[in-house]
């Protein structure tokens, strides 16, 4: 069975979350186990080197702060944890914008395909189409012979 | 332990390419000849269509859609099961343009030809356009933006039959409404005695046959199981038809000691580089229900790009937008008012973009972004944001702006703000479907293979996806792909025949 990717990271990845979408701040326990098991299944699917790139990125990230700000990135008040994700975002290096677009990317698939994020952003697509949506009396003008076109 | 197998002709992939093959080659069942498709992926039962993000992703796309270029800057969407990238795209049909094809100089590819068979397969798979009543407002905005800014918006054709608006197209149709292989040409293949055996993954190429590995169904994942035992297997064949589309013809033909010499394989991949931009508008519309792609704005031949309404799922939309943050999420929170546009830019063939395979025979995609290309990203993204304003959006979300939102009162410094400057690879979101070339068709000495998807001094193996196509198509290439496809089979139909 393979191990957890995070554990190792787990308030650095936080920290990094907290940055990226900041109503992570406010994700329960239960919010947070099904964002890091997204995140921890889709790393799952990719090779091992991948994982060991992102942990050491993640280390990077930690202690990137303490000689300027004398903290480490987990510790790090908000406008100064988006100061150095953002520094770091605009690196003149390909492999450090890598590395944040990825980590971001992995905190925005953990979040936002949660269903009840999903609802909570307003997202209705439904399989039942316009059909929902005239039921909602939204979309009245849709016939059934549309419908079936 | 391998079993040993034979067929009359195996085919590779189920897409697009592999379906329309499939489906021209059924006839040929009932004179005794065994039709064996292999697919990769699995095929998915009806009710798996569940149209939620989370749950579609793995079971449709190749790395779940997060297949990377070499170098990490761009994302390749391709679909991996049943009906290959048919089942995920959004069933636009456009036949391909004249001075493409013309451009190609394949010998002996006619455009008449192209453009009948297109249409053959645009009346199987029942291509209609949608009545504006079913048209959202994400549609219609982008249509009458297009019209206060001066531009003149075209309806895109349709593969659809009862579709009842979902806007799930990108995640497999929950309704069975789109008319892809998987719900046309195989099954009327299959009806007529072709095998279709999923979950077979072929490992490589030797003279006359296939080596293939039929995996067991992961626990806990979708699709049915394999028809056949999971195992090896080693097929002999007759003739071999490879239609694992631009990167999975490339690759098998690639690690495959027969063909890997081929002069050119690999070479000549070109795709369509894309960035996703949305718009905040000041109420609710509709935009995640409806069919999401009704209009589109061609200017590929006067600026190397086309705009296409489109509607992402709200992962896919985060992920697509540049940066992160405040900005970011307060975006996000305005799905209900967003419009949404596609870039697509154009690429031409050049040297260095190409496929390859890494030490375990894996597709290796190398791509880097021409000036022209960035140019008509960045061309195109300005239109946009034209588009959007005139629309009446209150804010755009540009990738190549830095800051990328651009409020309603920036609207007169577009040229400004939007500039080349900021393409700043691996800090922006870059994706691309519609991936093309690899095994291009062209002279013998230049091409792969030949107008017909005969693999030069391979007499044993054809061609017959988007690998075949020498240079960008600048269209959604389904038709074209089924199009040259039929050719292929046809080919083949004749030269066993006599």
């Amino acid at each position: 069975m393979q191990t957890s990717v995070l554990e190792a990271v787990r308030p650095t990845f936080r920290a990094v979350a907290h940055v990226v979408v900041p109503e992570t701040r406010s994700l329960s326990a239960g919010g947070w186990t099904a964002l890091e098991a997204a995140v921890e299944r889709a790393l799952a699917a990719r090779p091992a080197d991948v994982r060991n790139q992102l942990v050491t990125f993640l280390h990077l990230i930690e202690y990137l702060p303490m000689p300027r700000f004398g903290a480490r990135f987990s510790s790090l008040r908000d406008d100064r944890a988006t100061a150095v994700l953002r520094w770091l975002e605009h690196s003149k290096l390909l492999l450090i914008r890598r590395g944040v677009w990825g980590l971001r990317t992995l905190v925005m698939l953990g979040y936002y395909t949660q269903p009840e994020v999903q609802h909570a952003l307003g997202y209705r697509a439904h399989p039942d189409g316009w059909t929902r949506r005239r039921r909602t009396g939204e979309h009245s003008i849709i016939s059934p012979q549309h419908a079936a076109s | 332990m391998t079993t040993e197998l034979a067929a009359d002709i195996v085919v590779i992939g189920s897409g697009a390419g592999g379906g329309a093959v499939a489906e021209a080659l059924a006839p040929m069942v009932a004179q005794g000849v065994r039709v064996l498709v292999l697919e990769q992926g699995a095929k998915l039962e009806d009710h798996e269509f569940t149209g939620i993000e989370a749950d579609m992703a793995d079971a449709l796309y190749e790395d779940g859609g997060g297949f990377l270029t070499a170098d990490g800057t761009m994302t390749l969407a391709f679909g991996r099961l049943y009906g290959g990238s048919t089942v995920v795209y959004t069933g636009t049909s456009l036949v391909a343009p004249t001075r493409v094809i013309r451009k190609w100089s394949v010998p002996g590819l006619d455009y008449r030809d192209v453009e009948r068979r297109s249409q053959k397969f645009m009346a199987d798979n029942h291509v209609h356009y949608l009545p504006r009543v079913l048209v959202n407002e994400n549609n219609k905005l982008f249509f009458n933006g297009c019209y206060k800014a001066g531009f003149k918006a075209e309806q895109f054709p349709l593969n659809l039959r009862g579709c009842r608006g979902s806007s799930l197209c990108n995640l497999g149709c929950p309704n069975a409404a789109k008319m892809g292989t998987h719900r046309v040409q195989l099954p009327n293949a299959e009806r007529a005695g072709v095998e279709v055996v999923t979950r077979a993954e072929v490992l490589r190429l030797e003279e006359r046959t296939a080596l293939v590995r039929v995996h067991d169904k992961p626990p806990g994942t979708k699709g049915l199981p394999s028809t056949w035992a999971p195992g090896e297997y080693r097929i002999g064949a007759r003739m071999i038809i490879a239609c694992g589309g631009s990167i999975g013809t490339s690759a098998l033909l690639l690690r495959s000691a027969v063909t890997a010499q081929l002069k050119g394989l690999g070479e000549r991949f070109t795709c369509h580089p894309a960035h996703i931009l949305v718009a905040e508008h000041d109420r609710d519309i509709t935009n995640d229900v409806g069919h999401p792609k009704s209009y589109y704005l061609d200017r590929a031949e006067d600026e190397g790009y086309v705009l296409e309404t489109c509607m992402y799922f709200p992962f896919i939309t985060a992920k697509n937008m540049t940066g992160f943050g405040e900005e970011h999420s307060m975006l996000m929170r305005a799905f209900p008012r967003l419009q949404m546009i596609l870039v697509l830019a154009c690429d031409k063939a050049v040297p260095g973009n190409r496929i390859t395979v890494d030490g375990n025979g894996k597709a290796v995609v190398h791509y880097t972004f021409t000036p022209e290309v960035v140019r008509s990203l960045v061309a195109a993204t300005r239109t946009s944001a034209r588009i959007f304003f005139a629309a009446g959006a209150l804010r755009v979300h540009a990738p190549t702006a830095d800051p990328p939102l651009i409020d309603r009162n920036g609207a007169y410094r577009l040229d400004d703000l939007v500039h080349e400057g900021n393409f700043q690879t691996g800090r922006i979101s870059i994706s691309a479907a519609h991936l093309m070339g690899g095994c291009a068709m062209g002279p013998e000495g230049v091409g792969v293979t030949d107008g017909r998807g005969r693999v030069y001094g391979v007499p044993w193996l054809r061609v017959a996806d988007s690998s075949l196509f020498p240079d960008s198509l600048e269209i959604n290439p389904y038709l074209t792909v089924m199009a040259l496809a039929d050719r292929v089979a046809e080919t083949v139909r004749e030269e066993w025949n006599s």
